[in-house]
């Protein structure tokens, strides 16, 4: 695939090198020196840095926001946008906006339902879906279109992500299909819900080669460290869409408390190890909440630096 | 059909509390059936204020009544001699009814009596779901017959999202995923496929995002009454 914006990370993926990306949360304040922070922590060990939009439904700093931080540090951010909070017209122009700052990449979400987060009283837009989200992105940048068929003067350039989780229902093979429908649409990256359960994973890596997604998006495979078994327990039972096997919180309830967080690192880079070899897999996305400062370390553990320069 | 459930007595009661001359006007359609502003309703209601008067020491005449349908102007003029004798109307139709019976006697006060919430079934005994959004523009044909837009949490027209599990939407476990149930009747209809074309973004202009909405049918308008008409 040859690369078709000015994106790094799309370069690097196109020249056949595994990509690395991860993320920042930011804070539910005006504090714009923590994400500077978090950027800091990161930034030599990876390629690009994805940016939360109101994750979880609680109000933060905002992703284009902490972008444009990120991307005056000299660090490569990746939008992340949710359809839940905003009409195709905010959304449109937050994308014109956050091209105009030389931002090249996005993640299109539909975003967690609101009542999850701090204001379940609100009222949820949902105007447009993740697939229709990445629909726009690509009418704008491919066509120089709005959604309204207006011409614009300048494109935006952005390479075009998406998020599937393997481990959501029904079952793998509509999930597959939905990876499908996604880069139909336009996806071209695809970062992973935060994988576990490895042999469905790999079923769903299956499906994706046989059909051929693989040489049309770079799958990148989603990597969440544990930091404790509570931790563990809480992702197994009250995330939605989360598939944490057993065997897994058994070997952390096997060390003791202080030690498991180390373990947790440890599960984390075996995991990267074997999802390495797994056919269609062009990158990671390493997203350690509130754990930014062990980034460096997972990288380092799955081979995965010094990171490539284009 | 719509469905509306009974205010808490004491909002009521708060409403009409500084009256004397009561007339509860309940609905022969939508609200009877869901058992929130019929003929049965409107008589606990009218007891229950009946008995809060009493209590009070008020002086008190509290009338019930139901008609056919309150989002008709022509029952509503049934009500003329009741509303002129009240001091105060409480509507138990749904919010259409409350509205249209405001509109006809506009110089009387009228309060709601129930919550208006949405158009869906009588799943079970005392279950009602909503099962359409009214969006104006009927997507079933595409999607086995089970609508997106009011039975998934996110209206979402490319579904299921990464929260769907077990067949639960990621808001309650008491919540089928809508999107599962489509898929389930689309892999029996061996339509699957289908799901590897993204659906473009929808129209919403039909929906209330548009503005209030009116509908004029020419023909009906142009056509003879069929029958049951007053003006013959």
């Amino acid at each position: 695939m040859e690369p078709r914006t000015p994106s790094k990370l799309e370069k690097i993926m196109a020249a056949g090198h595994l990509g690395v990306t991860s993320e920042v949360g930011p804070p539910r304040g005006a504090d714009g020196a923590e994400i500077e922070h978090k950027g800091h922590l990161i930034k030599d060990y990876v390629d690009a840095v994805n940016v939360t939009d109101n994750q979880t439904s609680v109000v933060r700093l905002c992703s284009l926001a902490s972008c444009i931080r990120l991307k005056q540090m000299g660090i490569e951010p990746v939008l992340q946008m949710t359809t839940r909070d905003r009409n195709r017209i905010a959304m449109q122009s937050d994308i014109l906006g956050a091209a105009s700052f030389g931002i090249h990449n996005m993640l299109c979400l539909t975003g967690d339902h609101q009542t999850f987060g701090d204001h379940p009283m609100s009222a949820n837009v949902f105007d447009l879906d993740s697939v229709q989200l990445i629909q726009t992105v690509k009418l704008m940048r491919d066509e120089g279109k709005l959604l309204s068929g207006f011409e614009m003067k300048v494109r935006p350039q952005i390479f075009i992500g998406a998020a599937e989780n393997p481990f959501a229902g029904p079952n793998v093979e509509l999930r597959a299909l939905r990876l499908g429908k996604k880069i139909a649409a336009g996806a071209e990256f695809i970062q992973t819900q935060c994988i576990y359960n490895i042999p469905k994973f790999k079923e769903w890596m299956k499906i994706a080669v046989d059909k051929g997604y693989t040489d049309k998006a770079y799958i990148m495979a989603g990597i969440t460290p544990f930091k404790s078994l509570g931790m563990a327990r809480y992702m197994k039972t009250k995330v939605p869409g989360m598939d944490v096997p057993d065997n897994l919180i058994d070997r952390l309830k096997g060390v003791p408390k202080e030690k498991q967080a180390e373990e947790g690192i440890k599960m984390a880079i075996e995991m990267i190890q074997e999802l390495k070899e797994v056919p269609g897999v062009r990158g990671f996305h390493i997203m350690a909440i509130e754990w930014e400062e062990k980034v460096p370390e997972l990288v380092k553990g799955g081979g995965l630096y010094p990171r490539p320069q284009v | 059909m719509i469905k509306a459930t009974p205010k808490p007595l004491e909002e009521i009661i708060n409403y009409v509390k500084d009256f004397n001359k009561i007339l509860v006007a309940g609905c022969d359609g939508c609200v009877t059936v869901c058992e929130a502003g019929g003929m049965k309703e409107a008589k606990v209601l009218g007891s229950a204020l009946r008995l809060y008067y009493t209590q009070a020491g008020k002086d008190h005449e509290v009338v019930e009544t139901t008609i056919t349908r309150q989002c008709d102007k022509e029952y509503l003029a049934e009500l003329k001699d009741m509303v002129e004798n009240a001091d105060a109307v409480i509507s138990i139709a749904c919010g259409c009814g409350i509205q249209y019976l405001t509109e006809m006697y506009n110089d009387k006060i009228v309060f709601p009596g129930v919550d208006t919430h949405f158009m869906g079934i009588n799943a079970d005994r005392g279950i009602f779901e909503e099962r359409c959004a009214g969006c104006g523009q009927c997507v079933l044909a595409s999607t086995g017959g089970i609508c997106p837009i009011a039975r998934c949490s996110k209206r979402m027209l490319n579904g299921p999202c990464g929260g769907s599990e077990a067949g639960k939407c990621e808001i309650s476990k008491d919540t089928p995923c809508g999107w599962h149930l489509i898929y389930e009747r689309l892999e029996k209809l061996g339509q699957v496929d289908s799901f590897t074309k993204p659906v473009d973004p929808k129209n919403w202009r039909t929906s209330r995002d548009g503005g209030p909405r009116v509908i004029i049918r020419e023909d009906l308008r142009k056509a003879e009454p069929q029958h049951g008409s007053a003006h013959s």
